[in-house]
């Protein structure tokens, strides 16, 4: 496994090259709490092309950085630095990771062809509006993951209207028909309406992943 | 007269740094240490120096007056991560590192905002909570379809990630220290040109090619999220300590656009809100005897 190191403001993303090889690569991007894995995944392996994975902030061997203040977006700006590195990619995500493709198929439609949303750790993310809120301050620790990333990336706030957003900019910008492929089980309430939007499939991984290798 | 003087400005009496794990905030207080203490918190690209006349005028009145440089501003550390929850946490260690016992907050624009969220989370740390033009209400969007609205957002992203991708190496654009000060006041056109001198020399630095803000390069205006405004003043009928909200009647393009008729419904039980005419969004800063006079009247009538 061949790894790079990424710079994303003050943090140094690790992006692994898992597979490499010819054509389109494929992006994976981690659950919440988990790291890249080391090699490519089972599910992954009839993808052809060159297979990636991104280790995001204060997980795995990117930087683990003090006080906190995680949040989705700045997870899809650390997928953005990869994609950067990797130009046109199909983006294949678990969990958290699903929730970080979803917005990426969205913010870069012209060059994510096609996002896979997997089950995974972080599906979830935490509720739709505000809440009642408890704020702890933690020991340091530059162990990873992070305490922070687990413990604000499981509660950050998922409106469904919010997440429909990112896949109508999908559709609109993409060229696709159906950029959007959710291979999960589970729906949380933000999944459960990206599955109802124009432009998403339900399929399984195997179905996804040749869909997404013929456009 | 020194550069950047200020007829009533007064540099605080202590300033130290205080590791908020790992990161560098510094601490202002204005002040007797002795004396029962009072958090000042500043808005959003501001700094605690703001309140250099505002605070000397609580000072004055028996109070420890404490702010602190939010992560990425004044001189705080550059953080690598910024979120609300964070700003949250590094309020809490300052509160804790000065008192176990809960005190008169009070809050400006994005602080104020940030205060009514932890006076929810945490009122035991509160004795009263007063808030200075800094109620989020409802974005002002423009009145356009949805396809429209959803390809704004899109432009929205992508220039915010456009930036993310220049941050590593980014700094802020030196110039002279006037210049410095006539671009504030592009954002703050209703202050002082002095008072935004005063501003450069405390919260700028001079480098070999000019001034620069001291404020990390990274922060940007703007931006995206699923964060609504008007979450912020949901919070507010729930809360239990004295509260006395001021609001500036004319708009400027720091504040949150939100008007005494959006916020009187939402008041808590006994809470107040003023509407300071021909003041803007910097109402401390603008009117610093008025206010502080209002907000003295209020600590000592709700003790």
């Amino acid at each position: 496994m061949n790894t790079v190191f990424l710079t994303h403001n003050k943090i140094r993303l690790a992006l692994h090259e898992l597979r490499n090889g010819s054509g389109r690569p494929l992006l994976l991007l981690h659950g919440l709490g988990e790291p890249s894995t080391a090699r490519v995944p089972s599910w992954a392996t009839p993808w052809t092309g060159p297979i990636h994975a991104l280790d995001f902030t204060g997980h795995g061997a990117s930087t683990v950085p003090p006080g906190g203040g995680y949040g989705a977006e700045l997870l899809l700006a650390d997928a953005d630095i990869a994609l950067g590195a990797l130009g046109e990619a199909t983006v294949a995500g678990r969990g958290l990771g699903a929730y970080i493709a979803l917005m990426l198929a969205g913010a870069r439609p012209q060059r994510v062809r096609g996002a896979i949303l997997l089950d995974g750790p972080g599906l979830a993310g935490g509720a739709v509006g505000p809440t009642s809120q408890s704020f702890v301050n933690l020991a340091r620790s530059m162990t990873s993951p992070d305490q922070y990333a687990l413990l604000e990336l499981s509660h950050d706030l998922r409106p469904p209207d919010y997440a429909t957003q990112f896949v109508r900019l999908a559709v609109q910008g993409s060229g696709l028909d159906e950029p959007i492929a959710v291979t999960g089980i589970v729906r949380p309430p933000w999944l459960a309406a990206v599955v109802d939007e124009v432009g998403v499939v339900t399929a399984t991984i195997d179905e996804a992943l040749a869909t997404f290798a013929a456009v | 007269m020194a550069l950047g003087d200020y007829p009533g400005a007064v540099t605080p009496a202590r300033e130290y740094h205080l590791d908020v794990g790992g990161l560098q905030l510094a601490v202002h207080e204005w002040g007797s240490a002795e004396d029962a203490p009072l958090f000042l918190v500043h808005g959003g690209f501001d700094f605690a120096r703001t309140y250099d006349v505002f605070a000397p005028l609580l000072a004055a009145e028996g109070w420890r007056v404490v702010s602190w440089d939010q992560r990425g501003h004044g001189d705080s550390e550059h953080a690598p991560l910024y979120a609300w929850d964070g700003d949250l946490r590094d309020a809490m260690a300052v509160m804790d590192s000065v008192t176990t016992r809960p005190a008169p907050v009070i809050g400006h624009s994005k602080g104020g905002a940030l205060m009514i969220n932890l006076a929810d989370a945490q009122p035991y740390r509160f004795t009263h909570v007063v808030n200075l033009d800094g109620i989020p209400y409802k974005r002002r969007l423009p009145d356009v379809s949805d396809h429209e609205r959803t390809r704004m957002m899109g432009s929205d992203i992508t220039d915010w990630l456009d930036h993310r991708h220049t941050t590593a190496t980014a700094s802020r654009k030196p110039g002279a220290f006037e210049d410095l000060a006539r671009r504030r006041g592009r954002m703050n056109p209703r202050l002082s040109h002095e008072w935004l001198c005063h501003l450069v020399s405390v919260g700028a630095r001079e480098d070999v090619d000019g001034w620069r803000w001291k404020i990390d390069p990274s922060m940007r205006f703007g931006g995206f999220g699923p964060w609504r405004p008007e979450w912020t003043i949901n919070r507010l009928p729930g809360l239990a300590m004295p509260f006395l909200g001021v609001l500036g009647r004319e708009q400027e393009e720091m504040g949150w656009g939100t008007l005494a008729h959006h916020v009187l419904p939402y008041l808590p039980i006994g809470g107040r809100c003023e509407v300071l005419g021909d003041v803007g969004h910097f109402v401390h800063i603008e009117r610093p005897d008025h206010v502080a006079t209002m907000v003295l009247e209020f600590l000592a009538g709700t003790a």
